[in-house]
């Protein structure tokens, strides 16, 4: 490991997290009747996909998943330019049903903004709630996670990786300190 | 690799990663144009003029769509009505509507060369429509998305250009893009309609269409005009349609899922006769569809380019 | 039918025959090609003493049918063709309606199958209409069986539209035959520009009109790549501008008419309408040259621009006479003086009658190789005559040679196996 950098979540507390967040969802929602999930590229798009999995397992039933691109919704083109576009996949219809959106790390919170403006395009969900594996602070507009795996005080200038082994399984939440020069 | 190119004025400049990445974020944009809010709010406040000196219903339509799908504000102009016929010259014209900030400027000129010229002078972005006979690069890109949608890829594929070669800036720009892109291309025409070197750009000239389009993937047949500056070059369009023209005789020389495309607007009974434009390996609607999604990520990527200071 | 031509000299350049031999025909085909050939019932036709050669074939010849049908028609040309011994004609396009359509093509075509003496090739109009504006459905026409165009009788003007036709041309793979003249500076001249126009006081046509008009189509033919083939090659010049060209590798060919190689401008003395023609008759130095041309390759082909007139279209005053003179049946003897003036060989004489007519067009005719049409001309080379215009067979009698004393004439040509006398 790097200099400055420290686990936060080693794999088998990211596991414990994700089935504790399952049954938060199921239990806030009294089932999963009209319930479906669509986590936000790159990231919350694998995490996602394993609450899904996690909560079919539970229920015994099948919850829809889709993922969803923000870049075209994004605040910061002009600083930043153009990033890549990936694809948003959602193949059910968001109409009457409730949304849980998924990341992996809540900061700012203009990630969340940008996903409920793509998702209110795409849709109209009945409500939306937000599931992260990581709540960082410094928020700079009026958003709140419904589910969080680790509340991390962080600074500013620090970094929090989510490192996902094999793409498809979530392993290690990672901190990093900025390197003094 | 972050896209650079803060124009877009012909397909010779760009890289084959460009392209690929054009084609891919067009992917995006395309999935928007079929959904219930055809919006994203990507370019909200950006102005994007179209600028056109030569008539288009089409591409200018297909222009303004994308942008206004961005959320960007387009505005029209046509200056065959108002100031160059007042005298003004081109840049005059540009810088005059330069002062009004405009983020991207597209336009389609009579002069080769015209979106190289704004370019140079002007400080937005500039994006080129079809510029006289040289380049018209959105015309090829989303002639190559078309391709790629139907085929899975386009290195390999051998396509046969038919029509008046001289004169058609579709031509060029898809010689660049295709030979970028790794395919094997074939034009034909009458001997009058074609340019001498025209093979140097990446092509075999055939004279005779049956054999150009043997065993072909895709045919493209291009407008046929029957005078160029008062000079008819071929005697009348029934000839031209005889040896020309795609019709249900010699489709068959091609293979049988060969796509059949076109710039349009089409001539009906010339380039193409009824029953091939009727026919299922037409894909001509397809290609405008992707006009507005290709479009759209011209748009997109040239306005996150840096604008001069970093 | 079985046809035995027996006994004659053969000449067959195309072939590199040139001996005394028999030839077999049977079913329209040249069966063999032979000394002692057995007959086998078949008729005999006795060429002792005569020439037997591959059909003679005049590629430059005025039919005027459809529409002038009182000069000459179908019927009467290919007859008098026949008698010239000619087994074929290409014809050109300045008839009426004009040949610019596929129409007129297959008119001509089936016209001379079924009544016709010779076979007749046509060739297309370069221009619709032979207006000079727009090119006209080559593709079209060749199919219908065109073998080349022209718009005769008139230039190509427009130098943008001369490019134009010979660009078109290319991928149809035909021939583009330029009547070359510069129209302004003919003018309204009559007969060529020289002393003797001076002293008859008729204004002249000066030979830079066809030098500078044949320059300009044979660096266009070689600025395009196309085939080009010049007409009634007059000049020193032209001949030079060809020569040049073709050792440089351009595809040009040539052609000239008896008339240019056997009569001067002196002819027009005494104001003889019948030796007024375009391009005209020029000087002894202009027609030594065009002798010299044939003589080593230059030009390509004797082409007689056969054009019937009207009695009453040359019984009138110099200026307003038209333009040209029959030559089908006066051309053989005339291409035979050649060979006696030494000027060129028996074997060159043939061959500019026969496969070099051919080869400029791509006719498939001109040989006697085996399995080709039988079109065969039988000539006697000594039989001397004189020209009797009023007895000509054309319906016209405009010949610039009346009273002439001729050596050498066709007894009989043979058409796809059918014998005519």
């Amino acid at each position: 490991m790097a200099k400055g950098q420290t686990v936060l979540l080693d794999s088998a507390a990211v596991d414990r997290a994700l089935t504790r967040i399952a049954h938060e969802i199921l239990e806030q929602n009294k089932g999963v009747k009209n319930l479906a999930l669509v986590g936000i590229r790159s990231g919350g798009d694998i995490l996602g996909k394993e609450l899904a999995e996690r909560i079919s397992r539970i229920e015994q039933v099948e919850v829809p998943c889709g993922s969803i691109d923000i870049g075209l919704y994004r605040d910061d083109l002009s600083s930043r330019g153009t990033v890549t576009v990936g694809p948003t996949d959602i193949p059910f219809s968001l109409d009457g049903f409730s949304i849980v959106l998924v990341d992996d790390v809540l900061f700012t919170g203009r990630t969340i903004r940008a996903a409920m403006d793509a998702l209110m395009d795409i849709g109209r969900p009945r409500n939306i709630q937000l599931a992260v594996l990581v709540d960082r602070g410094h928020r700079e507009l009026p958003i709140r996670a419904d589910f969080v795996g680790r509340n991390v005080p962080t600074a500013k200038e620090e970094k929090v990786d989510v490192i996902f082994k094999n793409n498809n399984s979530a392993a290690e939440v990672h901190l990093l300190k900025p390197q003094v020069k | 690799m972050a896209f650079a190119h803060k124009h877009i004025l012909g397909i010779n400049e760009l890289s084959r990663e460009d392209i690929v990445t054009i084609l891919d974020a067009a992917e995006s944009f395309k999935a928007i144009n079929i959904r219930e809010i055809k919006k994203v709010p990507t370019l909200r406040g950006k102005t994007i003029i179209n600028l056109f000196f030569e008539n288009s219903t089409r591409t200018r339509t297909s222009f303004e769509i994308a942008g206004k799908r961005l959320s960007a504000d387009t505005v029209n102009i046509s200056a065959s009505a108002s100031s160059v016929t007042k005298g003004e010259t081109l840049e005059d014209t540009a810088r005059n509507i330069e002062a009004m900030h405009p983020d991207i400027i597209v336009m389609r000129h009579s002069a080769s060369g015209a979106a190289h010229y704004l370019a140079e002078r002007l400080k937005c972005s500039v994006v080129n429509a079809g510029d006289g006979t040289h380049e018209h690069p959105s015309q090829a890109l989303l002639d190559l998305f078309t391709i790629r949608q139907h085929k899975g890829r386009i290195e390999g594929l051998k396509v046969a250009i038919v029509g008046d070669i001289t004169h058609s800036r579709v031509v060029r720009s898809n010689l660049y893009a295709l030979n970028k892109m790794g395919a094997e291309v074939r034009l034909c025409g009458p001997g009058t309609m074609i340019p001498p070197g025209i093979e140097k750009l990446g092509a075999t000239v055939y004279t005779d269409m049956n054999e150009a389009i043997r065993d072909a993937d895709v045919v493209m047949m291009l407008r046929i005009q029957m005078e160029r500056q008062g000079k008819a070059l071929i005697p009348s369009v029934r000839e031209y349609a005889k040896f020309y023209g795609l019709n249900a005789n010699n489709v068959t020389l091609a293979k049988p899922d060969a796509l059949v495309m076109h710039p349009g607007p089409i001539n009906r009974g010339v380039e193409l006769s009824t029953y091939v434009a009727d026919g299922p390996q037409n894909v001509i609607l397809n290609q405008v569809e992707n006009g507005v999604a290709v479009r759209m990520a011209l748009l997109y990527l040239v306005s996150g380019v840096d604008h001069g200071e970093e | 039918m079985k046809l035995l031509v027996q006994g004659g000299r053969v000449i067959d350049p195309a072939n590199n025959i040139d001996s005394e031999m028999d030839v077999l025909i049977d079913d329209g085909k040249i069966l063999a090609v032979g000394k002692n050939l057995k007959g086998d019932g078949a008729q005999i036709v006795d060429a002792t003493g005569m020439l037997v050669t591959p059909g003679l074939i005049d590629i430059h010849v005025h039919l005027r049918d459809p529409g002038y049908e009182y000069k000459e028609d179908i019927v009467s040309g290919t007859r008098a063709a026949a008698a010239g011994g000619f087994t074929s004609v290409a014809c050109m396009p300045n008839t009426k309606p004009i040949i610019d359509n596929k129409a007129v093509t297959r008119y001509i075509i089936e016209k001379a199958e079924k009544e016709g003496f010779a076979r007749v090739f046509p060739v297309g109009s370069i221009t619709k209409g032979l207006d000079g504006d727009c090119i006209s459905e080559m593709g079209d026409m060749k199919e219908a069986g065109c073998v080349a165009f022209s718009d005769d009788g008139k230039p190509v003007t427009s130098s943008e539209l001369m490019r134009c036709a010979l660009d078109y041309s290319k991928p149809f793979d035909t021939v583009i035959i330029t009547h070359a003249e510069d129209l302004d500076l003919v003018g309204d001249g009559v007969m060529n520009e020289g002393f003797v126009s001076t002293e008859l006081g008729l204004k002249g046509i000066p030979w830079v009109a066809e030098d500078a008009a044949t320059a300009r189509d044979v660096m266009l033919c070689e600025f395009t790549g196309a085939r080009l083939h010049v007409a009634h090659v007059s000049t020193k010049g032209s001949v030079e501008i060809i020569r040049a060209a073709k050792k440089r590798g351009v595809k040009v060919t040539g052609e000239a008419a008896p008339h240019h190689f056997t009569l001067t401008d002196e002819t027009v003395r005494g104001y003889n309408t019948n030796a007024k023609m375009n391009p005209p008759l020029r000087s002894t130095e202009d027609v030594a040259a065009v002798r010299e041309g044939l003589a080593d390759g230059t030009l390509d082909a004797i082409a007689t621009d056969h054009a019937p007139h009207h009695i009453d279209e040359k019984n009138v005053e110099f200026k307003i006479a038209m333009n040209g003179i029959v030559g089908l049946e006066t051309a053989l003897p005339l291409t035979l003086d050649l060979v006696s003036d030494q000027v060129i060989d028996l074997n060159r004489a043939i061959e500019l009658l026969t496969s070099g007519p051919a080869s400029v067009l791509n006719l498939p005719v001109g040989t006697l190789t085996v399995g080709a049409w039988a079109d065969v001309s039988i000539i006697d080379p000594d039989k001397e005559w004189i020209v009797s215009a009023k007895d000509l067979i054309s319906k016209s009698k405009n010949s610039a040679f009346d009273r002439r004393k001729m050596k050498g004439a066709a007894v009989a040509t043979i058409l796809g196996g059918r014998l005519i006398q």
